[in-house]
């Protein structure tokens, strides 16, 4: 348990000490040398709420103190709301279904690269609608594009976008040409476009599937900026997982043996990474492990999990198998992205997040 | 994005750094010395006065004689009030042989702490919008509270000289801190945000489209999204005043310098002579915040002489700008995105080469 639990002092401050000492002396704010009282008591009432870990755990650990302004945020929580973690989601699985449909393209497998093509185009069609609704302006959406500026992930997100967007388009609209307009000159054109445009995005959805890690981490939430070196592979795996799942729910059996291989890397990959992610989680730990939160990372786990071993074990041999693996990959990725936004805003709520590891970078710079 | 540091570390000339000609103004700043801060919040109305900042929402927090509870979208300066059983340096807070007893603050604190954790953005919403009621949230906190009031003894009736403990009143008037790197400005995708000549940082209303990406980027919690509005709103200190020659509202509005306006060269100088003649009168905690060049955000435009550690008035430790870490960020997505495309040429290769469909 030490090891999972590098800060858990703060778990061990939740003893019968503070509950009486809240009682001695509950008139003052940032007593020197310990936390706000009233705060730390009402700490107490938060922990028994959410907490599946016991108290006077860790005994052996001093008491790390932390002082705080009446308990209040130091950060702003963030102001979006459920369309972001959708949006990570819809952004990954358009990414991953456009590289499934542009190989399927290449390799001749038509049913394949239809549905990939137009699961991307939904995908990334959801992507703009999550983008622009959760705006506090979305009239203003198109400020985004007066400026190209590399310091803000969201400004190079939005021209990965952009470039990404047009290519989809294109070669998903192509698949939904009805037969009869087949032979008109709009049509043939749009058919003669369509692959070298379709590659052209799926050559750009590594840059989407993988740039919402920086999204999140380049921002002060302590949830999201601590695990910036593991993110990105948990997102890209899970973005890899839903691409290659959506084309086993939707592609017969005898054309989806990419997709499977591409799902179940994925799969891997998120599995192993979220892992690592966990393994190296400071205090940051507590958001993860408490609450809705844990409830979204037990779901992308065991989902992943099963839908991992459904495409080893069943998805070659049954079109029900592969359907099943491939919806349970795609939930598995859509609870990964909650549980990770979901996780940096209660890292945001909580100024011990803030003050516990600043307060220790300080103190071990001055000696 | 011009020379060396320009995303973090040290940096002499931000307006500089952002491209202004070499004559522009000087940077200007706020230095903010709390300890003739008398909690007045004649800032707080001068602030939305002049700048026709709307209200923030009326909450009596019951906590301090601090309502508005923390900068935000409708709160671009802030008093905070915070009591401790001390004295500041040998001053004498002229209490001692009174039978008085200790404050109640901390008791209505506790009654209504439940309230801030249960508010959706566990009480981040406060300097932007009033908190939900318990009605709204449908908490399990109980509505009435026995305060002890009214009671007919006299505070501290009860206590002997024994109880009584020395006292203080910390008061800090925050605001933003137009930090040298703004993360706010760094991660704008807009342009909204921007440097101006001088040095300080300001949302342009009519460019903002309200992404919130500024919100979480901002290490002191500072700037916010105005709900209705839905453009993200702070202190521009005073920049049409600026133009004018003259000094913020706030900074004319304070009775007693606490908040002083001017060069940052000078104010800096300035804050060095304030904290070695409080510390030669024997106030040692006293200590200067943001003041250092050389910290996380390269320096804040807006400076304080505090009197406690940082977070005991609500602010960080240690904040970063975190552009300081966008290259190794980058580094790491770009082998996530090759790993991503190398999974999705291999799944094709291996099916091809082992025969399957």
């Amino acid at each position: 348990m030490n090891d999972r639990n590098g800060h858990s002092p703060l778990r061990a401050h939740e003893g019968a000490g503070e509950g009486a000492q809240a009682h001695e002396a509950p008139m003052f704010q940032g007593i020197q040398g310990g936390r706000p009282v009233a705060e730390g008591a009402g700490h107490q009432d938060r922990r028994r709420r959410s907490g599946k870990r016991g108290r006077g755990e860790q005994t052996m650990v001093p008491d790390a103190e932390f002082r705080s302004y009446y308990g209040r945020p130091v950060l702003k929580p963030p102001v979006w709301k459920h369309e972001i973690p959708a949006y990570l989601f819809t952004g990954g699985l358009a990414a991953g279904t456009a590289v499934v449909a542009a190989g399927a393209d290449l390799t001749g497998r038509p049913a394949l690269r239809r549905v990939s093509w137009l699961g991307s185009f939904a995908g990334l069609l959801a992507s703009l609608w999550f983008l622009v609704s959760d705006l506090g302006r979305p009239e203003r959406f198109h400020h985004m594009l007066r400026v190209v500026k590399p310091t803000s992930p969201m400004s190079v997100g939005t021209w990965i976008l952009t470039a990404f967007g047009p290519g989809v388009g294109a070669a998903a609209v192509n698949e939904l040409v009805p037969q009869r307009w087949r032979h008109t000159w709009p049509a043939r054109l749009l058919n003669r476009l369509a692959r070298p445009l379709g590659l052209s995005a799926a050559a750009i959805a590594p840059g989407v599937a993988s740039y919402t890690a920086v999204l999140l981490s380049h921002t002060a939430v302590p949830g999201w900026n601590e695990v910036r070196d593991e993110l990105p592979f948990v997102f890209t795996g899970s973005a890899a997982a839903s691409g290659g799942g959506f084309g086993m729910v939707f592609a017969p059996v005898e054309e989806n043996g990419p997709a499977r291989a591409f799902a179940a890397v994925g799969a891997a990959q998120e599995l192993v990474a979220s892992r690592v992610m966990e393994h190296k989680m400071g205090l940051i730990r507590e958001a993860y492990e408490h609450g809705h939160v844990a409830r979204f990372g037990r779901g992308a786990e065991w989902l992943t999990i099963a839908g991992l071993a459904g495409t080893v074990l069943l998805a070659g041999r049954s079109r029900a198998g592969a359907a099943a693996s491939g919806l349970a990959l795609l939930a598995g990725s859509a609870c990964q992205r909650f549980r990770v936004y979901e996780a940096g805003v209660e890292t945001t709520k909580d100024p011990k997040y803030v003050v516990v590891p600043q307060r220790e970078r300080l103190n071990a710079r001055t000696p | 994005m011009k020379g060396r540091n320009s995303l973090s570390g040290p940096l002499a000339d931000p307006a500089g750094d952002a491209g202004y000609t070499v004559d522009h103004p000087d940077r200007v700043g706020f230095f903010t010395d709390t300890s003739v801060c008398i909690g007045c919040k004649a800032c707080e109305v001068a602030c939305k006065t002049w700048n026709a900042v709307p209200e923030d929402g009326l909450d009596l927090l019951g906590m301090s004689f601090d309502n508005t509870g923390s900068l935000g979208a409708n709160s671009w300066r802030h008093v905070a009030f915070i009591e401790q059983p001390r004295s500041t340096g040998r001053q004498d807070p002229g209490l001692a042989g009174l039978p008085t007893g200790a404050s109640g603050s901390g008791l209505s604190a506790e009654a209504v702490e439940p309230m801030l954790r249960h508010a959706p953005r566990g009480g981040g919403e406060l300097g932007t919008q009033a908190l939900p009621t318990a009605q709204e949230t449908a908490t399990r906190v109980s509505p009435v509270e026995n305060l002890g009031m009214p009671a007919f003894t006299r505070p501290g009736d009860g206590h002997g000289e024994e109880g009584r403990t020395s006292f203080r009143w910390l008061m800090a008037s925050d605001v933003c801190k137009h930090c040298t790197h703004a993360a706010c400005l760094d991660v704008c995708p807009t342009g909204a945000l921007f440097r101006t000549e001088f040095s300080t940082v300001v949302v342009q209303q009519d460019i903002c489209n309200g992404c919130g990406y500024c919100v979480s980027a901002c290490p002191y919690g500072v700037i916010d999204r105005r709900p209705h509005d839905g453009r993200a709103q702070k202190c521009t200190l005073c920049y049409d005043r600026l133009h004018d020659g003259m000094e913020p509202a706030c900074a004319q509005a304070c009775p007693t310098q606490s908040i002083q306006f001017g060069k940052l060269d000078e104010l800096r100088e300035r804050a060095d002579q304030r904290l070695a003649q409080l510390q030669d009168l024997g106030v040692t905690e006293a200590r200067l915040y943001g003041r250092d060049p050389d910290d996380g955000v390269g320096g804040d435009g807006a400076f304080f002489l505090l009197l406690d550690e940082p977070e005991v008035y609500g602010l960080p430790p240690d904040p970063v700008v975190v552009t300081r870490d966008a290259k190794a960020m980058w580094k790491k997505v770009g082998q996530a995105a090759a790993a991503f495309a190398l999974a999705g040429i291999g799944a094709f290769v291996s099916t091809a080469v082992g025969g399957r469909r």
